[in-house]
C-alpha cells in the first residue's frame, strides 16, 4: 500500500498487466513519443504522461506509437482483439471519438451479437474526458452517456485512484469491449492503493457516505463533490449517502434503488450534458422502481446545454460545483 | 504460373457456387421469399476465388455489404449462410446478422460489414496479431471503389505501411458505387492511392480469374514474408444493381449486356481451360451441375428450419454483463 495518484495507478495497472499476460498490448498517439525523432524515446509517455515509462519495460512492440487516426487505432484494437491479443487502445481525448465512432458504435460493440455469440473482442479504450481544465469545446466533453446508449460495450468511469487502478485491471481482464474513461481533473489526486494486482468487479456501485436524510448519486469527478456536500451536510446535523456508480454499463440498479429508498431525497450530479444523461437516465429508473418512497422531487445537478466554455468564469459557472450540489440538497431537505 | 487441375477444378467449383448463390438470392429475393437487403456479388467471383486460394484457414479477411462471394471462397457453409438469409435459427449467425454480417470467425472470415469501409480497419489489428506473434499469416480486407473515398481506407493504408503490417487491401472496383460511376466520384486514381500511401500496388483484370490469382500470390507471399503490405485495385464488374430491387436505370441496355456476355468471370475461365486443353468441358458441367443441386438443398433446408425464438433475443450480447 502507498499513496499513489490516479495518473499512477492507471500506469500501474497497464505495467502489471503487461507483465502479467504477453498479450496486453498498447497503442495510440504519443503512447511513448518520440518515434521516428533523434532525439529523447518515450518523450511523452501519453499527452499528460499517463503512459510514461512503458517503452522501456516492453518495447515498441508492445508499446505502439501511431499516426493521429483514431479510426485505424481503434479498427487495429478491435481487429487484434478478435485475433487473440488483449489490447489497450488509447483515444487521446473523448471528443475525438466524433471521427472514428463507426469502429466502436458499427463495429466492436456488435461484433457479439451479429456474429451469433461467436465472437470474443477483450478490447479495453482508455480515453479522457471532462472539465476543469479550460480546455474548452473539444477537449471537455464527457460523453459517456454516448456510449452507455450503445449495447455490447461496457462504460467504467473511475472516481478516485483506488478504483482507477482494480477498475482498469478488470477492464483488461474483461472478455468484452470496455470504454474506460479516465477524468483528466483526477490524474492528480491522491490516495492509499495496493501495490499488488487487484480488480473491481463491474456493475457493483460504491457507498462512499452511508446516511439517512439525503441520497448523492455521481460519477468520476462528481462522487467528489458530492461527498464533500455530505461532510458539510454532517455538520449541519443531516446525514447523506453518497453513491459511486463507479460503471455506468453495466449499471447496479439495485444499489441505485437502494440508495434511493433508503433515504426518498435524491440528488444526481452528472457532468455531462443534460438531455438524455446519466442523471435523466436514473431519475426515470428511480421514478419508475421506487415512486412511492420518494419524499420530494429528484434533483439533478448537470452543465446547462451547451457546450463547454473556455473563459475560467464561465467554465467555473458551467461545471457542477460543491455550491450547486449544496443547494440543490438544501432545496429538498 | 501453372496451376494444377485440382486447383483449376477447385477455382471453378468455388466460382460456381458463389453464383449459384447469387442467382438463388436473386430469385428468391424478388419471389418476397427472403427478409431485408441483400447485395448480390455475380459476376466478380473470380476476385473472391483468385484471391482466398492463397489463404489458409489461420488467414483473415474482412468482406463488405456484398460479401457472399468472399464467404464461400473463405470456406463458409452455404447452408449456414443461406439459413442466415432467412434469419433462422442455425444461420450461421444464429438469425442475428442477417446478409450484411455473415461470419465465421473458425474459418478466418471477419464479417461482411454493413458499412462501407468498415472492414479494412479491422483487418489492420488481425495483421498487428499476426505480426506480433510472429505466426506468418495474412490477412485481406475487401472494400469497393464506393469505398475507396471513405477516411477509414486511407487511414488503413497509412497505419499498414507505418506498422509494416502483414494486411493486403483488395479494391473490387465494380464501376458503381450505389447508383454512382465511379468516373464521377473518385477524384485521382485508385492505385496512385495505394502508391501514395507506399503500399505495394497493382491494377488487375478482375474478368480474368488468372490475372487475380498470379497477383495476389505475389502480394500474399510478400506480405507473409514480412514485406508488408499491399494493395490490389482489381477492375470488375456486377451484373445485378447495388442491392436486389435495384432497377439498375443507371445502366444503359448495352452496358449490362456486355456485362454478362463480355466480362462474364466463368465464361473466360471455361473458354480458356477448355481451349486450351486443361479440363474438359464435362469437368465443368459437373461442377455447374453440383454447386446447382448443392443450393437448392441449401434453399430448401433453410426454409424449412425454424425460427429464432423470444428467448434469443437478450442473449450474446455480452459475454458476461
Amino acid at each position: 500500500m502507498s499513496i499513489k495518484s490516479y495518473k499512477d495507478a492507471i500506469n500501474e495497472a497497464l505495467l502489471q498487466e503487461m507483465k502479467k499476460d504477453e498479450n496486453v498490448v498498447i497503442m495510440g498517439e504519443d503512447v511513448a513519443g518520440g518515434a521516428g525523432t533523434n532525439g529523447e524515446q518515450d518523450a511523452w509517455g501519453g499527452v499528460l504522461g499517463v503512459t510514461k515509462g512503458l517503452l522501456g519495460h516492453y518495447g515498441r512492440e508492445r508499446v505502439i506509437d501511431t499516426p493521429i487516426t483514431e479510426t485505424a487505432i481503434l479498427g487495429m484494437a478491435s481487429g487484434a482483439a478478435l485475433t487473440g491479443l488483449r489490447p489497450v487502445a488509447e483515444l487521446m481525448f473523448v471528443d475525438f471519438m466524433g471521427v472514428c465512432f463507426d469502429q466502436i458504435l458499427n463495429q466492436t460493440a456488435k461484433f457479439r451479437y451479429m456474429f451469433g455469440g461467436k465472437a470474443v473482442t477483450p478490447v479495453t479504450i482508455r480515453t479522457m474526458y471532462g472539465g476543469g481544465l479550460r480546455a474548452a469545446s473539444q477537449h471537455s466533453q464527457c460523453l459517456y452517456p454516448m456510449f452507455t446508449h450503445v449495447p455490447g460495450i461496457k462504460v467504467v468511469v473511475p472516481s478516485c485512484a483506488y478504483d482507477a487502478k482494480g477498475l482498469l485491471i478488470q477492464s483488461i481482464r474483461d472478455d468484452d469491449p470496455v470504454i474506460y474513461m479516465e477524468h483528466k481533473n483526477l490524474y492528480d489526486v491522491t490516495q492509499e492503493v495496493p501495490d499488488e494486482s487487484y480488480t473491481i468487479p463491474f456493475g457493483e456501485a460504491n457507498f462512499t457516505r452511508e446516511g439517512k436524510d439525503i441520497t448523492f448519486i455521481g460519477m468520476g469527478q462528481t462522487v467528489g463533490i458530492c461527498n464533500k456536500v455530505a461532510d458539510k451536510l454532517k455538520s449541519e446535523g443531516k446525514s447523506a449517502t453518497v453513491l459511486d456508480l463507479r460503471t455506468l454499463s453495466p449499471l447496479d440498479e439495485d444499489s441505485v434503488l437502494e440508495a434511493a429508498e433508503e433515504t426518498g431525497r435524491v440528488v444526481i450530479v452528472d457532468e455531462s450534458y443534460p438531455r438524455c444523461n446519466i442523471a435523466t437516465d436514473l431519475s426515470a429508473l428511480i421514478c419508475q422502481e421506487s415512486f412511492s418512497s420518494l419524499k420530494a422531487p429528484i434533483k439533478m445537478v448537470t452543465p446547462p446545454h451547451t457546450p463547454v466554455p473556455f473563459s475560467p468564469p464561465l467554465e467555473d459557472l458551467y461545471l457542477p460545483s460543491e455550491e450547486k450540489v449544496y443547494n440543490a440538497a438544501k432545496e429538498i431537505l | 504460373m501453372q496451376l494444377s487441375r485440382e486447383d483449376l477444378l477447385k477455382a471453378y467449383k468455388g466460382m460456381c457456387e458463389i453464383r449459384e448463390f447469387d442467382d438463388a438470392v436473386h430469385y428468391e429475393f424478388a419471389a418476397d421469399a427472403m427478409p431485408g437487403f441483400v447485395h448480390l456479388y455475380v459476376g466478380e467471383e473470380a476476385s473472391a476465388m483468385g484471391i482466398c486460394m492463397h489463404l489458409n484457414e489461420k488467414d483473415t479477411i474482412a468482406s463488405t455489404h456484398r460479401g457472399h462471394g468472399h464467404c464461400i471462397a473463405k470456406g463458409c457453409d452455404i447452408t449456414d449462410m443461406m439459413k442466415e438469409l432467412y434469419g433462422k435459427k442455425d444461420g450461421i449467425c444464429g438469425g442475428k446478422g442477417g446478409s450484411m454480417h455473415i461470419a465465421d470467425l473458425s474459418k478466418g472470415m471477419l464479417g461482411a460489414n454493413g458499412i462501407v469501409g468498415g472492414g479494412p480497419p479491422i483487418v489492420l489489428g488481425a495483421a498487428l496479431t499476426y505480426k506480433t506473434k510472429k505466426t506468418g499469416n495474412v490477412s485481406v480486407g475487401f472494400f469497393g471503389d464506393g469505398a475507396s473515398n471513405q477516411g477509414s481506407i486511407s487511414e488503413s493504408m497509412n497505419m499498414a505501411t507505418v506498422l509494416q503490417l502483414p494486411a493486403i487491401f483488395v479494391c473490387e472496383d465494380n464501376g458503381f458505387a450505389e447508383s454512382t460511376a465511379k468516373e464521377y466520384a473518385v477524384g485521382g486514381s485508385i492505385l496512385d492511392r495505394g502508391k501514395a500511401f507506399g503500399l505495394d500496388s497493382h491494377e488487375v483484370d478482375g474478368n480474368d480469374f488468372f490475372a487475380v490469382h498470379e497477383a495476389a500470390k505475389h502480394v500474399i507471399d510478400n506480405a507473409r514474408n514480412g514485406k508488408g503490405p499491399a494493395l490490389l485495385h482489381i477492375k470488375t464488374s456486377k451484373v445485378y444493381g447495388h442491392f436486389e430491387g435495384d432497377a439498375i436505370s443507371y445502366r444503359t441496355k448495352e452496358e449490362n449486356e456486355k456485362i454478362k456476355n463480355e466480362e462474364d468471370p466463368l465464361k473466360i475461365f471455361k473458354k480458356k481451360v477448355t481451349e486450351s486443353g486443361l479440363l474438359e468441358l464435362s469437368q465443368l458441367e459437373k461442377l455447374e451441375n453440383d454447386a446447382k443441386e448443392q443450393v437448392k438443398i441449401a434453399v430448401e433446408e433453410s426454409k424449412k428450419a425454424d425460427f429464432p425464438t423470444e428467448k434469443d433475443l437478450l442473449t450474446d450480447v455480452y459475454i458476461k454483463y
